[in-house]
């Protein structure tokens, strides 16, 4: 079964790059524009993996991070955020909020896939 | 939005909205410097714009933006104020950075010093040097000491909440596995008694081994590398069987993004895209659905056997005519944009004439949701800025004389739209010293665009300001009174089939009021017959319609002036005007078109009715036509030519004016 992956961007350009790499190596994707699109879209599907920015409005991907955590059914779910080398200390926060991995950007497409391949296993 | 879509144009557009974003913002900082959502939003923008635009090659935008960041985010810790200066530094960091977007990937030494300029300016209004470094130098791995082939050991145990954080230790032992043929142990002795046996936490630690033979090409850090997400919190040796352990405490490596970003492509034509509301695709997508029912009922009665019922096929008719109605107006409302996007960029403009002319001016908006042809908007940009300026530089006065004329002190310009049947009104108004009517017609007189002391009505007096060459400015300054301004923004105008109107009052302030059409697609017409040919009229310019009275039919007289309700109207006989080898009819119609101020009648045949025109522009060979604007198939499938009202207008006006014949009363706004 092909694995579902949500993105979670405020930047279309960065979302539509996951996008088009991520459902290039076959995988499902389905976007979202910032932490509270990204929560609620995770409440009605099970993603195999999420991959969040951290830096976005409404709610940032730290707070979302946490709040998908809390919920019993999202426990497990893997999720990558995505930072800048500029954000060391957000890395420690996002890590200890439940985050399973991260890349930095800027990255290519077999970065992201090798990293998503990686949390999701064979 | 499909997926053959691509992420760098994607990006292009979405920097140009985050540096609208940022510009926005900044200058609402302006007003209120302490606002914690405005430094946000300014940080949370340039922050997007550096991490994407890294993402897609705009490594110098990145490396730019990183210390606009940089500056932002010390403001947003408090570290620094947001002071004017430092805002006035980001706004033109801001123009720079639309200039990187547009230069691409291209390196252009100009820009780089402008770009070294900005930061030193930006350097000292935040009073630190920028970190410079920490974008530039991407830590470099560490040199792993050479080490002797001996196979490895390795045993490890993950941290207490892995599972829960989405962490698989089948996959860790499945990519360990790859590395080389490996023996795996699971250590079960390491398992905590039941009832300390939390069963959502992973307990279990793993021994793996491979032999030397199979561990030739495996190195520490591609082992390391299969923990990257862990390795900080987990308890991993990594031994050579038989050599002392070591604990692997290193710091992760910085992850394997040492790459560099995704070759940047070559930079095409930027595609034009429009944003549409959601709601928008779905009403079309309701209508086509309809439409399609529609359609079946058709298909029903076109294969009904024996007899068609005339109501029913009238029925479908009429549910097919008002769906594609709804079609139409759905689609061009898809191409509607709020002049809010038009209007905020003229905030920046505003921000930047107060600072070159040292006035104090205040910028007032009305009605920014009315809704605009995208392509009108775009093309309204620079007439409006033209006007702006004007309006700025001649109209408002010095503080000084503000004061003595009993003024406040801050000038006002004010913006606002509105929509007005067919047409949208975007009228620029200032509060400034009005347009001079002595000076105005003294140099009209000096260029001979009016004969000495011609008597001219307000109106046609102000509308010389649009000739060609005219220019009322004493001095010429750096912003305006080059003498290209007024005639230029008035030919863009009426290539967006809108005019344009002045009206000013001395002493108190002029308004430039532009009209303009909703949408240059679709337009309703009125179709005429002149001789053999159709013609469709815009019906938005169409005033009145009426027959020629007899005395005029004969059409020997030179003077072609009509009595319209104890007004005289200029008419033209289009029979004549194309040279129309068909004889005339006996009874004519006269269409008494109008824009603007102008209005003239045009002698038709017949007039045959209303219709919907979907215009398509004449090809490049009749580009130099002037009395048509466009074509549209009628239909039974033949062409009719849709004359250009404003061309007419201009022509007969013209040809009045070189005959030197004027109504003796005064024909008022005919002018």
């Amino acid at each position: 079964m092909t694995a579902s992956i949500l993105t979670v961007d405020d930047s279309p350009s960065l979302r539509m790059a996951v996008r088009i790499a991520l459902t290039g190596a076959g995988y499902n994707v389905v976007e979202a524009g910032d932490g509270m699109e990204g929560l609620s879209k995770a409440g009605t599907q099970r993603f195999d993996l999420i991959i969040t920015d951290l830096n976005m409005p409404r709610m940032d991907g730290l707070t979302m991070i946490r709040e998908l955590r809390k919920s019993p059914t999202q426990t497990g779910v893997p999720i990558v955020f995505l930072t800048t080398e500029s954000e060391d200390g957000l890395k420690a926060e996002a890590k200890a909020a439940g985050a399973t991995g991260w890349l930095v950007k800027p990255f290519n497409a077999d970065q992201l896939v090798k990293v998503a391949r990686k949390v999701l296993g064979r | 939005m499909s997926d053959g879509a691509d992420p760098v144009a994607a990006f292009r557009i979405e920097a140009g909205e985050l540096l609208d974003q940022v510009e926005r913002a900044l200058l609402d900082l302006t007003g209120a410097p302490a606002h914690r959502g405005l430094i946000d939003e300014v940080f949370r923008g340039l922050h997007t714009l550096k991490g994407s635009g890294a993402m897609f090659g705009f490594d110098a935008l990145a490396r730019f933006t990183h210390h606009c960041e940089s500056a932002f985010d010390r403001v947003r810790k408090g570290q620094a104020p947001a002071s004017r200066a430092l805002i006035d530094v980001v706004l033109s960091a801001r123009d720079h950075m639309q200039a990187l977007i547009d230069a691409g990937n291209s390196s252009d030494p100009a820009l780089d010093g402008a770009g070294e300029a900005i930061l030193a300016r930006l350097a000292s209004a935040v009073a630190t040097a920028p970190a410079a470094a920490a974008m530039d130098a991407a830590p470099a791995p560490e040199a792993a000491p050479p080490e002797a082939e001996a196979g490895w050991q390795i045993r490890f145990r993950l941290p207490e909440g892995a599972l829960a954080n989405g962490s698989n230790p089948l996959a860790l032992l499945d990519e360990l596995r790859d590395l080389g043929p490996c023996t795996v142990v699971c250590r079960m002795g390491e398992l905590p008694a039941l009832d300390a046996f939390a069963p959502a936490e992973c307990h279990a630690a793993w021994e793996v081994t491979w032999a030397a033979a199979d561990a030739g090409e495996i190195s520490r850090e591609a082992i390391e590398d299969v923990f990257l997400f862990l390795i900080d919190d987990m308890e991993l040796t990594i031994t050579r069987p038989g050599a002392p352990a070591a604990t692997a405490d290193a710091p992760p490596l910085p992850a394997d993004t040492a790459e560099g970003p995704a070759a940047p492509r070559p930079a095409g034509p930027p595609r034009e895209s429009v944003r549409v509301q959601a709601e928008r695709l779905d009403e079309l997508m309701n209508r086509v659905g309809e439409l399609v029912i529609a359609q079946s009922r058709l298909e029903l009665l076109a294969m009904a056997q024996g007899q068609v019922d005339a109501a029913s096929l009238r029925a479908v008719s009429e549910d097919i005519q008002r769906l594609s109605a709804e079609l139409r107006d759905t689609s061009m409302a898809l191409r509607m944009m709020p002049v809010a996007h038009l209007f905020g960029r003229f905030r920046r403009l505003i921000h930047d004439l107060a600072q070159e002319t040292g006035k104090s001016i205040e910028l007032v908006t009305d009605g920014e949701a009315t809704e605009v042809d995208k392509t009108v908007i775009e093309r309204l940009a620079d007439p409006m800025i033209h006007v702006i300026r004007n309006s700025c530089d001649h109209g408002l006065e010095p503080a000084g004389e503000r004061a003595a004329a009993g003024k406040p002190a801050t000038g006002r310009i004010v913006l606002s739209a509105r929509q007005a049947g067919g047409e949208v009104l975007i009228a620029i108004r200032d509060d400034g010293r009005g347009i001079n009517r002595a000076r105005v017609r003294a140099k009209a007189e000096a260029q001979g665009l009016i004969a000495p002391g011609a008597p001219l009505a307000d109106a046609e007096l102000l509308q010389m300001i649009f000739a060609p060459g005219f220019s009322t400015a004493a001095a010429i300054t750096n912003l305006s009174g080059r003498g290209v301004g007024m005639d230029v923004v008035k030919r863009s105008i009426e290539t967006l089939r809108g005019t344009i109107d002045i009206d000013s009052t001395e002493g108190d302030g002029t308004t430039i009021t532009l009209h303009l059409p909703l949408t240059l697609a679709i337009i309703e017409c009125m179709l005429v017959r002149v001789g053999a040919g159709r013609y469709a009229i815009p019906l938005s310019a169409v005033e009145e319609c009426l027959e020629l009275p007899a005395t005029e039919v004969a059409g020997t007289r030179r003077r072609n002036f009509l009595d319209v309700r104890g007004e005289l109207v200029p008419y033209l006989r289009l029979h004549d005007s194309f040279a129309s080898d068909h004889p005339a009819d006996l009874y004519q119609k006269v269409i008494v078109v109008a824009q603007g101020r102008g209005r003239v009648g045009l002698v038709v045949d017949q007039i045959l009715g209303n219709t919907q025109t979907v215009i398509k522009s004449l090809s490049r060979f009749h580009a130099g036509v002037s009395a048509f604007s466009g074509a549209t198939i009628l239909g039974d499938g033949s062409v009719a030519l849709i004359l250009d009202v404003g061309a007419l207008i201009a022509g007969a006006q013209k040809a009045r004016r070189t005959r030197g014949d004027r109504p003796a009363e005064s024909a008022g706004e005919a002018a």
